[in-house]
């Protein structure tokens, strides 16, 4: 295939378009990326599945079925309840422990009976949406608790190997749930919007219009609220976050939930335009964390940049180059690492 | 030898461990000739595995970097030796050093642009690196894309064709045997010691003169090394390559096997290897039956398995087993020649000079031109206030956090930009206010890592133990050493178990095996009772009547006094006072810095 | 242990540390450490390097596990986490102060308020304004880029933002000069009037006695000596150990 037609002026604005589009999504999980690591120093690897449960799940309600999601949920809800349940009874609070039980009993129930009813009936797009919402978020939290928050105190790579291996046991279990056929989801709408010389279909400015309010909507959330200035005290200062009375665990849970909201909504969008499989979140992820590693881990502006960039690289290697679209993306991450290393000090381990 | 009446030298009186040992070598050669042909199939995977585990062992568990890119490397051993053999026609021997040459290369630049950084970014690095490799093996049409290339030739040993898996499996048990030893040399060594100290951090090893960022390159070429024979291992006994078995998810299966198994362990990693592998078959059974559909589903129970692990075992399952076996003995060897010395400089003569020194943080002065100067034989203390400074200067001098401006010149040289390293092999060796010891090992070989710079022995000749003459004089010295500050009785207990002050001392006995021109002691005392502080003060007044110059950073007053021949104050990073003892107890400004202001005078 | 005198303090114990161990590994950091802190009291402990000031400090607040008993208003703190301690009045300004160093001044007090978050922190933030008058000044700089002074009043500010009832003070003389040193103490000695009662860690040993009702000397992770801060203030064998006689 010719390089040059990347520049013919019909194909290379579908193609920038495109990579804005799934850019854009990149840098949501580029967002959630950074915000999960710097709050709780774990490298969410699978975020990307989060991605693929939103899109799934909103896929099987779309044909009346009760998604796996469900019985996830309610198998951590279980876990997390009697993991929560332990604690209580060995600080000699056997009451509050049962309280626990039977409060996650009760919330389990209801989410059980909510899906029974509502999804048979097939909810408008935006009652799947919501519903697609209330199955997937909640998992952010309770993975968080059963996971990650025993591991509190392990080093950063410890917590990394963790991820890895939730990412293969939320793969494998999306096989489960949702076969190996992929779904695309119907687009939130339909048409085209003619700006210039540039057609873009209302589906694409709507990812690009959705994401960017998320993104102001973080913002207002870190710089104007307590609980968001709490979020961002934990990532700068953990014992100073603690010594004002902000625990990591709640920090971690608020994140976690964040992180899944961002995610799972991240997939509605991209729904349309991707061929979703179970085993989609990976990479998907992954470019999200390209975009973050460019930022360093810490800057959340640098972090959305290079997730809009790998979102355009990939558009346009996919286009001349398309069986070499995931070498070339991920060997963007090479000279990326290269020039972090030659540009950040080696500091010496502070011993004081 | 003056020790052969050290209680603990030779004190396990069992070879027990020897025997399990010797017992495992029979059983392991045994296995292919007893197993039905099926699994003895199963027992190659296993052998091919363990040998990619062995070398994360080394990475992960002792150095403490992660890699979740070995399968890949595996991938350039298998189609290296897949693509020279069936289309050039190579020897399949000349191949393996093939392989090995390509893989050294790829790692080793990896490592170079990854391994400065944080913990975090080699991983990270390594899961781009194995599904980039994984699409360029599949997108390639001269490596035969995803259906992979067939038709390698088997291995030919001495005329004998390795084509059953039966001849197959002793050439795997040969080549796990031997990098299995290998590692166990490796982590009996000079360098073994070097990489165990990285593990808590670069400050110690580059304190001991360790090159931290060329050992790390160095032990993740060697990781990617015994990958690349098990890729060549794997091609050989499959006779075909494709894609799938070199992916980041047979990456992630690896690590895995190393947490699970006990990654700090080579038995670990082998435990790993049998155990997910078995459990990975007996799972492709059952798990599909249960669910009611097809696919790779045990990879639900190895993620939740790792996740058990991490949360409940973080050190992986070996060390559960290596608590009902004996404990391994320590090995003396004699010793035949004696590591050569340094020249002393003459008692009196300059030794160390600090010239306006000066280290700014951002806008703050935390040493302002200070300037001091100590001769060769004396005990000099620094002293001061919290916060005055003086580790900061200690760090300068050391060659830690370097000066900002001003020059620091030792036995001549001036050492200002120097590294820590650097400044370690002129001649000085210093301890850690916060004492930097390895729990797990015993003071022998603690007080061996003291020696790291004497020592040339490099990762070769520890892999095969070529270094054994050195290590012998290494562990008599440091021997030598432990009884000099006089915790020879316990040369072979863990440090873990030594109390606060003998592990100070300890740390004395670690920095005189390098045999120091110049001692610095960072707060001794700091933490230590009456009794340890005492036998902490007669052990340097010691050290300096045999002739070794000593620097001290103290905050104890009492035993500073005692001890030193010279002091020199600091407040507030200046120079407040310098001279003997009791011109500083006389200085009015001294007295003022420790006691701190009068609430009552020029207040309201 | 010594005791300087023999009276037991009138007022009613505010916190009570019995026979406190906290061990680093197998290093003993504090071995049998007991302390009174009655209430509306100003309280010092001071010691060289390493007798475990700071450890005893991190103790109380629950950063570190330890065992003995402490008891916080007559009730065990037994199993409480350090958040709780926090919302229960219990508040550490650290030898590191540990300030939000990106976040504006204005934030970093504002969180300090965090675990009462539904009462009305606004008029507490400006009785700290009125004490701090440099805070307010600087209230839109970022935590980091004020002077170690600033930072102290900070750190210490952020803690009144949690009203405590207990302040814990972990050397807050640190690195500052003495003119700063004299105003910090004069501050701590105003929060008497403000119904906090504050235990503080100083080197600083005649300064920190001068502003204390009572006092314990810490050595090598025991007390060593108590008493009323005047009559330690007077102690011969106090000069001895820090000037070595």
């Amino acid at each position: 295939m010719d390089f040059l037609q990347l520049f013919d002026p019909t194909i290379f604005p579908v193609l920038a378009a495109d990579g804005l589009t799934n850019g854009a999504v990149y840098a949501l999980l580029a967002l959630a990326t950074v915000l999960v690591f710097a709050v709780t120093r774990v490298i969410f690897i699978p975020l990307g599945e989060f991605v693929v449960f939103g899109t799934l799940t909103l896929a099987s309600l779309q044909l009346g079925k009760v998604p796996g999601t469900l019985s996830l949920l309610l198998v951590l809800l279980g876990a997390a309840a009697l993991m929560e349940a332990l604690t209580w009874v060995r600080r000699g609070q056997a009451g509050r422990g049962l309280l626990t039980l039977g409060g996650a009993a009760l919330l389990g129930a209801a989410l059980w009976a909510l899906a029974g009813w509502a999804v048979p009936l097939k909810p408008p797009l935006w009652g799947q949406v919501i519903l697609t919402l209330l199955l997937v978020a909640p998992l952010g939290p309770l993975i968080y608790r059963t996971v990650y928050q025993p591991l509190q105190n392990a080093t950063v790579l410890v917590l990394l190997i963790a991820s890895v291996a939730l990412h293969l046991v939320l793969t494998g279990l999306a096989l489960v749930f949702f076969g190996p056929e992929g779904s695309r989801t119907p687009p939130f709408a339909a048409g085209n919007v003619t700006l210039g010389q540039v057609t873009l279909s209302w589906q694409s400015l709507l990812v690009i219009l959705v994401s960017a309010l998320l993104m102001l909507g973080l913002y207002f959330f870190f710089d104007r609220t307590m609980p968001g200035k709490a979020l961002r005290a934990t990532a700068v200062n953990r014992l100073g976050a603690r010594l004002v009375g902000i625990s990591p665990s709640s920090a971690g849970t608020l994140t976690f939930t964040l992180a899944a909201v961002i995610a799972g909504l991240g997939g509605m969008l991209i729904g349309p335009s991707v061929a979703m499989t179970y085993d989609s979140g990976f990479l998907i992820g992954l470019k999200g964390f390209i975009g973050a590693i460019i930022g360093g881990l810490v800057s959340y502006p640098l972090a959305a940049v290079g997730a809009v960039l790998v979102g355009l690289i990939e558009s346009f290697a996919s286009f001349s180059l398309s069986a070499w679209k995931e070498v070339i993306v991920f060997t963007l991450i090479l000279p990326v690492l290269l020039w972090r290393s030659l540009t950040t000090r080696h500091i010496p381990e502070d011993e004081e | 030898m003056s020790r052969a009446g050290s209680p603990s030298a030779r004190r396990t009186g069992l070879p027990l461990r020897a025997l399990l040992t010797g017992a495992a070598v029979v059983v392991a050669l045994a296995l292919p000739l007893v197993l039905p042909l099926f699994q003895v199939t199963l027992l190659v995977n296993v052998l091919i595995f363990a040998v990619v585990v062995t070398g994360l062992v080394l990475l992960t568990g002792i150095v403490g970097l992660t890699s979740f890119g070995q399968a890949a490397f595996m991938g350039v051993g298998a189609y290296t030796t897949a693509v020279l053999t069936t289309q050039a026609g190579w020897s399949t021997w000349l191949t393996l050093l093939a392989g090995f040459g390509v893989t050294a290369l790829i790692a080793w630049l990896l490592g170079l642009m990854t391994l400065r950084m944080q913990g975090h970014y080699l991983p990270l690095a390594t899961i781009a690196w194995g599904i980039s490799l994984y699409y360029v093996f599949g997108n390639t049409p001269a490596l035969g894309g995803f259906t992979g290339l067939t038709d390698i030739p088997p291995v030919h040993f001495f005329g004998l064709s390795l084509t059953s898996p039966r001849t197959f499996a002793y050439l795997a048990l040969v080549c796990l045997g031997v990098v299995a030893l290998g590692a166990q040399f490796l982590l009996s060594s000079r360098v073994g010691r070097a990489m165990r100290a990285l593990r808590g951090g670069p400050l110690v090893a580059e304190a001991f003169g360790v090159n931290t960022f060329r050992l790390r390159v160095q032990v993740f070429v060697l990781a990617a090394l015994m990958a690349s024979l098990a890729g060549w291992l794997y091609a050989h006994s499959q006779r075909f390559v494709n894609p799938t078995p070199f992916s980041l998810q047979a990456g992630i299966e690896y690590l895995f096997m190393a947490v699970v198994g006990g990654s700090q362990h080579v038995w670990g990693g082998v435990l790993g290897a049998g155990l997910i592998t078995l459990l990975r078959e007996w799972l492709r059974d059952l798990l599909p039956a249960l669910i009611g559909a097809q696919g790779n589903f045990e990879v639900i129970v190895f993620g939740v398995l790792v996740i058990l692990t991490l949360q409940f075992a973080r050190r992986g399952l070996w060390p559960l087993i290596e608590r009902v076996l004996p404990r391994e003995e320590v090995r003396l060897l004699p010793e035949h020649s004696r590591l050569p010395e340094r020249g002393k400089p003459q008692p009196g003569t300059p030794l160390l000079e600090v010239a306006h020194a000066l280290k700014t943080f951002g806008g703050l002065r935390a040493v302002n031109d200070v300037s001091f100067e100590l001769r060769a034989g004396e005990i000099l203390g620094l002293i001061g206030p919290n916060g005055a400074g003086k580790s900061t200067l200690f760090n300068l001098i050391t060659g830690v956090n370097p000066a900002t401006g001003g020059r620091v010149t030792f036995a001549g040289q001036d050492i200002t930009r120097a590294s820590a390293g650097q400044i370690h092999r002129l001649g000085v060796a210093r301890t850690f206010q916060h004492v930097h010891l390895l729990p797990d090992l015993t003071l022998l070989a603690n007080t061996m890592m003291g020696g790291y710079a004497r020592g040339r022995a490099g990762m070769v000749a520890s892999l095969l133990h070529l270094e054994r003459r050195e290590e012998a004089a290494l562990q008599h010295e440091a021997l030598r050493q432990l009884e000099r500050v006089g915790l020879g009785e316990q040369a072979f207990t863990l440090a873990g178990n030594l109390a606060l002050g003998q592990q100070r001392i300890l740390e004395v006995a670690r920095a005189l095996v390098a045999d120091p021109t110049l001692l610095l002691l960072d707060e001794p005392a700091a933490g230590l009772r009456y009794g340890e502080k005492m036998e902490l003060v007669a052990l340097l007044k010691r050290l300096r009547d045999e002739g070794v110059t000593i620097l001290l950073v103290e905050h104890d007053m009492d035993l500073v006094m005692n001890l030193v021949d010279r002091l020199v104050v600091m407040n507030y990073g200046e120079k407040l006072a310098e001279g003997t003892p009791a011109e500083i107890r006389a200085n009015a400004a001294v007295r003022e810095a420790y006691l701190g202001v009068d609430m009552a005078e020029g207040a309201a | 242990m010594t005791a300087v005198s023999g009276a037991q303090p009138a007022a009613p114990l505010l916190l009570e540390v019995r026979n406190l161990h906290t061990r680093y590994g197998r290093v003993e950091a504090l071995d049998g450490v007991s302390v009174q802190v009655p209430a509306g009291h100003i309280v010092s402990v001071i010691g060289a390097n390493g007798a475990g000031k700071t450890t005893l400090m991190n103790s109380i607040m629950g950063v570190l596990p330890s065992s003995g008993e402490i008891f916080y208003q007559g009730q065990s703190l037994r199993g409480v986490p350090l958040e709780a301690r926090v919302a229960r009045g219990i508040s550490l300004v650290p030898e590191r102060r540990d300030l939000f160093a990106s976040m504006t001044v204005a934030d970093n007090l504002q969180l300090g308020a965090y675990s009462r978050r539904r009462e009305n922190w606004r008029a507490d933030l400006d009785d700290v304004y009125a004490r701090f008058p440099r805070l307010l000044e600087r209230r839109t700089q970022l935590a980091g880029t004020l002077s170690g002074g600033e930072q102290q009043m900070l750190a210490i500010g952020r803690a009144l933002m949690g009203k405590p009832r207990l302040l814990l003070l972990d050397e807050p003389s640190l690195g500052l000069a003495p003119l700063i040193v004299r105003d910090i103490l004069r501050i701590v000695q105003g929060l008497r009037g403000g119904g906090v009662t504050v235990l503080l860690v100083e080197q600083n040993a005649r300064a920190s006695l001068a502003i204390s009702d009572e006092a314990y000397v810490l050595e090598t992770g025991q007390v060593s000596l108590h008493g009323p801060a005047a009559e330690l203030a007077r102690n011969e064998a106090l000069g001895a150990s820090y000037l070595g006689g």
